[in-house]
């Protein structure tokens, strides 16, 4: 694997041997005194980052750094790039530093696969979410969150097979839906989509998913094992709301996850959310806070999850 | 391919024995030692061990580990990607205690070079020791074994070869290739 471009690109087994590696690195980590592994000594990684980020830029930074990579972060704001500097000649400059792998965040869908097939750049190319594209990494430690609960003590070397996942709200701008509904399937899970239909993207019945309009609805006819709510993107709208629901308060109560919605979950059942979150809009403080929810236990997947990308994606001969 | 066998399930059994026994006497007894092998094959090797030590010394609960090397090899830019194996160790950890690597063959040394690395990552124990079965030459590292199953000398061309029950379904140790 020199690239990690899309969810969709990975095969069961690569997929698997992704969230197995991930184990290793959080084991690996957790119980030592020093907490760096030699792995990546003296290559470099570049956190190329054109959208805002708090946890997946620090969750790259870490997991770069644990494996004792050198890392550059890159904002464009401060860069060249609020001259006019070309995504092409930005990464052509990267090149000339000898970079071993750029981890790209990009508002345009396909940038990080346009950078990594164009010939400008040798170095491995890992997506850290796309416009409403893909967002790879996220769905790998969304699996191995829900592998952790959900597939009992030793998860090590099982998929999600015979798990209902299901996913709650905008669809439409949500890269994080696209690389789950891609990746969960591949590891044998249903996925069942539940947004308004004016946050569904044209095309989706065409996913590997169920896809309906109630979530009262779908909470009996599909009971989910894993529930993940979506962050409602205000900055891909053009106001509040955009146009997409006529209110907040109608959103909430039509999609948002509440203390009743909770309580109809099964006893194993649990809460995901990608962060950031609207707290009061798609997700409740109790929900978000309670004893169901992983969601910061996702961060810290997070960072075992990108160590073993970057070890999988770097380490090896290069062809 | 020709191919020798130069032990057997009783060979393997009776090194073990006696390397326990060296073990136990070397260390004035089994107390602080953890046996640590590394896998694929070192892991059933250190197992066998343990059991051995505990079966001279009945008070003795033996004490056993895994330790994955994968991550501190020198040679990862050179390979395809290696699948990582699993790092378990024993509650209360390295600090202080004797650690006792165990692997099936010593080669050119790089593997228990990397080994040490991760140790040192993990605590500092009082002494690491290390036991082979196989010590078949051509060393690249100043590195030598405490304990020895059987000293094979042999040609870089040639291979050793050594299958566990656990893993392979039979106990041997076999040369294969060089010149007939």
């Amino acid at each position: 694997m020199k690239h990690l471009l899309s969810a969709a690109d990975l095969s069961h087994g690569e997929a698997v041997g992704v969230l197995d590696a991930a184990e290793e690195m959080a084991q690996a980590t957790r119980e030592r005194r020093i907490k760096k592994l030699p792995v990546l000594q003296g290559l470099t990684v570049v956190n190329l980052f054109f959208e805002d980020s708090t946890r997946t830029r620090i969750s790259f930074e870490t997991a770069a750094k644990r494996l004792s990579a050198d890392v550059i972060n890159f904002s464009p704001k401060g860069s060249s790039v609020s001259k006019g500097e070309s995504l092409k000649d930005t990464v052509l400059t990267l090149g000339a530093i000898q970079t071993d792998a750029i981890v790209v965040r990009h508002p345009a869908s396909g940038a990080p696969h346009r950078i990594a097939h164009s010939g400008w750049t040798g170095a491995s190319v890992i997506n850290a979410g796309d416009g409403t594209h893909q967002h790879p990494t996220q769905a790998l430690l969304d699996a191995m969150t829900i592998r952790r609960h959900l597939m009992g003590p030793d998860p090590v070397g099982r998929d999600l097979s015979g798990l209902d996942i299901m996913i709650v709200g905008d669809v439409l701008h949500s890269r994080v839906a696209r690389s789950g509904v891609a990746l969960f399937t591949t590891l044998g899970a249903q996925v069942h989509l539940v947004a308004p239909a004016t946050l569904l993207p044209v095309g989706v019945e065409q996913w590997n998913c169920t896809v309906s309009y109630n979530v009262d609805e779908a909470l009996a006819d599909y009971p989910p094992d894993a529930l993940m709510m979506l962050r409602v993107q205000h900055e891909r709208m053009s106001s509040a709301g955009g146009g997409f629901f006529p209110s907040p308060q109608e959103y909430t109560r039509e999609y948002g996850l509440d203390s009743p919605r909770l309580e109809r979950l099964a006893p194993h059942g649990i809460v995901l959310h990608p962060g950031p979150m609207n707290r009061g809009l798609e997700i409740t403080s109790q929900a978000a806070d309670g004893p169901r929810s992983t969601i910061v236990e996702q961060v810290a997947n997070g960072v075992a999850i990108r160590m073993a990308v970057l070890y999988l994606t770097m380490s090896g001969l290069k062809e | 391919m020709n191919a020798t066998e130069v032990l057997d399930a009783a060979g393997i059994g009776r090194a073990l024995q006696r390397m326990a026994h060296q073990i136990l006497e070397k260390n004035q007894g089994p107390d602080g030692l953890i046996i640590v092998g590394i896998p694929t094959r070192g892991v059933p090797l250190g197992v066998r061990l343990a059991n051995t030590i505990g079966r001279i010394e009945p008070a003795w609960k033996p004490v056993s580990g895994q330790l994955d090397v994968t991550m501190y090899r020198d040679d990862l830019a050179r390979r395809p990607t290696r699948a990582l194996g699993q790092t378990v160790l024993p509650v209360g950890g390295i600090d202080g205690r004797v650690v006792l690597l165990v692997d099936d063959v010593l080669y050119s040394g790089r593997t228990i070079r990397a080994a040490l690395d991760a140790l040192a990552g993990l605590g500092r124990p009082r002494a690491v020791r290390l036991a082979v079965l196989v010590d078949r030459g051509h060393r690249e590292l100043p590195i030598r074994a405490d304990y020895v199953g059987k000293n094979l000398p042999t040609a870089a061309a040639e291979r050793v070869r050594v299958r566990l029950s656990e893993v392979d379904g039979l106990d041997s140790v076999v040369i294969e290739g060089g010149r007939a």
